[in-house]
């Protein structure tokens, strides 16, 4: 277990800069994930603490040792891989065995090890198996089998959940995390997909185009997001944003008025601003503004309406059975206390 | 590689498509059944029966020759050419007791076996070091291995005649496996490039996360999972070098020493007299290693060709 800090790195491949200048302290045994869409840099930030990308500028530390000079296998670290990247050779068990045989373990230890990560992972009846022999779900446990058989300083996670069907991926976002829990050991996790970063994190890091936008508890983030695209990213279904203003202490956007936050932070009178409001922030009020349903979506314990307000679509997650067709209207009102103000041109948080 | 697995390729799917295409459209209402059967006998069936033909007519003739006595041999007026009346062993005995066919075989089988395995310890790891290594220059350092391919033997035999002379190796094998990878190395390490790419980075990248060196992954990792290429590769080298005539046939001069394609023409010709039953059956036992070679090893050949690493 060890801490991990990455201090201003920036990466460029040839004169393409990629990262610039990305600062994160992971705490010892901290479960954090790296989250943003494709393409903003966190598989390769990822990659340069495993020692697979070279640092550009700045420097990586594990265990407070600066790793920028050091062979990946002298990082004390473990990676699982999206394609989990298991030797096809090769029987689970010299899979597992794999970087232990390489370090000249005795045979007794190696056994000891294989068979303690196999019975965490429920592999016991696999470990004779071929990796094209096991499904996905299986392969994906013999890839973190082989991570924890090494009990590294510290794991990376490379979007390991990617290639399972939705079920899976649930099950084993729970056991994951539940390895987590009970190894302890400081877990680096790249994910483009926030529900995962919301269900596991411990801290989220959210990645934008080679930046940090926000790092923070997974709730912190979910109720104070610092900026529109963090705002934008995190949850699910998406908050809700309008353009407009504020005009005579509410915000103004066409014909409608809504009420302000009762602290408005920064946001002053005349300021053009995005009102932000999750789906699950809105609630019926026959006093609210009426908005026209475009279409209903009913999942049982909710229902999700699509809307038009203002000439922006507009979503609403109701516990309420909703009645109103397409067309009709619905009154419906934000909580004042759950409403986020951003400037509209730089789209940082106002209140 | 992909150039030469293309063809190969294509003909299958269209094979495969004119099968489909004939079976659906016999089914069709509209359809005559001409278009299914007829249609399949003469784009699939009597074209391969041409080309087998063409392909396994040499052999052929090289069996039946082997095994005539000359007076069927010498007169076609009287006797069938293709076919033996009476079939006799004594051109193979001639080959095999007043030749020194064995120890032709034995020399070509050592400098077959010397210079494919001397090319694929070299090609492997030109290979490895220009598809994965990504050093400056490893794409010119590449296409350089091929350009190598491209100089004719014919033109590259004065020169190396030359070196040969100067290093002693003259009428010895060392000097064919020394000069054999001139044209195995180029040829198998593009083989093996195009092999290794299909290899998913991911498992080098895993494995040097798990400690080992560049060497141990190459040895525990890429090689093991190279294997139908690395035959392939050894096929091709083994094939050529049994087979070469222009280098075997400049730096050998004793009889002992000479392999089995130039032997069989320079000491079964006696001037102008071809000893035709010999010579056949020197050519036909002469093909028969390379054919028992690729017997073994023939899914792995294909494989290789026409496919990846499969988890």
């Amino acid at each position: 277990m060890a801490t991990v800090s990455v201090r201003s790195v920036r990466k460029a491949f040839g004169s393409v800069e990629v990262l610039h200048g990305v600062d994160v302290e992971v705490a010892d045994g901290e479960f954090v994930i790296l989250v943003g869409p494709s393409g903003c840099g966190k598989s390769t930030l990822l990659r340069m603490i495993a020692g697979l990308e070279n640092i550009t500028r700045g420097e990586i530390a594990i265990g407070g040792r600066v790793v920028n000079n050091v062979a990946p296998k002298e990082r004390d670290i473990a990676m699982v891989f999206q394609n989990y990247a298991l030797y096809p050779h090769m029987t689970v068990r010299d899979n597992m065995a794999f970087s232990l045989t390489l370090l000249n373990a005795p045979k007794s230890v190696i056994e000891e090890k294989v068979g303690r990560a196999a019975g965490i992972l429920g592999l016991e009846p696999y470990l004779a198996r071929y990796p094209r022999q096991l499904s996905g779900g299986q392969r994906q446990r013999v890839a973190m089998g082989r991570a924890i058989v090494r009990d590294p300083q510290v794991f990376l996670f490379d979007e390991p959940l990617s290639n399972l069907d939705a079920k899976l991926r649930v099950a084993m976002r729970a056991e994951i995390k539940e390895l987590h829990q009970r190894l302890k050991t400081t877990t680096i996790y790249v994910t483009h997909d926030q529900i995962e970063a919301m269900t596991m994190a411990d801290k989220i890091v959210v990645m934008n185009g080679g930046n940090v936008e926000q790092m923070g508890a997974p709730l912190e983030l979910y109720d104070r997001p610092r900026n529109l695209f963090v705002a934008g990213f995190i949850g699910s279904p998406a908050m809700n944003f309008i353009k407009g203003r504020i005009e005579g202490g509410v915000f103004r956007a066409g014909d409608i008025a809504l009420p302000l936050p009762s602290d408005p932070g920064q946001a002053r009178e005349g300021q053009p601003v995005v009102y932000g409001i999750r789906p699950e922030h809105l609630r019926l009020d026959g006093a609210g503004v009426a908005a026209t349903v475009h279409v209903t979506e009913p999942t049982g314990s909710e229902t999700q309406v699509i809307m038009h307000l203002a000439g922006s679509q507009v979503v609403g997650a109701f516990r309420e059975r909703i009645a109103e067709k397409p067309g009709q209207h619905l009154h419906i009102a934000p909580d004042p206390a759950l409403v986020h103000l951003f400037d509209e041109q730089t789209g940082t948080r106002l209140n | 590689m992909t150039e030469a697995a293309k063809p190969l390729s294509s003909i299958n799917t269209r094979v495969d498509s004119e099968v489909q295409g004939g079976v659906t459209e016999a089914e069709g209402p509209q359809m005559m059944s001409w278009d299914s059967h007829t249609r399949r006998w003469v784009v699939v069936y009597i074209p391969l029966l041409i080309f087998l033909f063409v392909l396994l007519f040499p052999f052929y003739w090289m069996g039946v020759t082997t095994f005539k006595p000359d007076s069927e041999l010498l007169d076609f007026k009287n006797n069938n050419p293709f076919w033996v009346a009476n079939p006799t062993l004594a051109n193979i005995n001639k080959l095999i007791f007043e030749t020194d066919y064995t120890h032709w075989l034995v020399t070509t089988m050592f400098v077959a076996v010397g210079s494919t395995f001397l090319s694929i310890l070299a090609s492997v790891l030109a290979a490895y070091a220009i598809q994965r290594l990504r050093f400056k220059g490893s794409d010119y350092v590449g296409l350089a291995i091929y350009a190598a391919y491209l100089v004719p033997p014919s033109i590259l035999f004065i020169p190396l005649a030359q070196v040969v002379f100067e290093m002693g190796l003259y009428d010895t094998s060392f000097a064919l496996i020394l000069t054999y990878p001139t044209f195995l190395v180029p040829f198998c390490t593009w083989l093996l490039i195009g092999y290794f790419k299909s290899i998913p980075y991911e498992l080098e990248e895993c494995a040097l996360i798990d400690g080992a060196s560049r060497l141990q992954i190459l040895r525990r990792i890429t090689l093991p999972l190279a294997v139908p290429g690395l035959i392939s590769a050894g096929i091709f080298a083994f094939t050529l070098s049994w087979n070469e005539f222009i280098y075997a046939l400049a730096f050998i001069s004793s009889t002992e020493n000479k392999t089995v394609p130039v032997a069989i023409l320079t000491e079964l010709v006696s001037g102008d007299v071809y000893h035709w039953g010999a010579l056949m059956a020197g050519a036909l036992l002469g093909s028969l290693p390379v054919a028992i070679f690729y017997m073994f090893f023939v899914e792995y050949y294909v494989s290789s060709l026409t496919g990846a690493v499969k988890e």
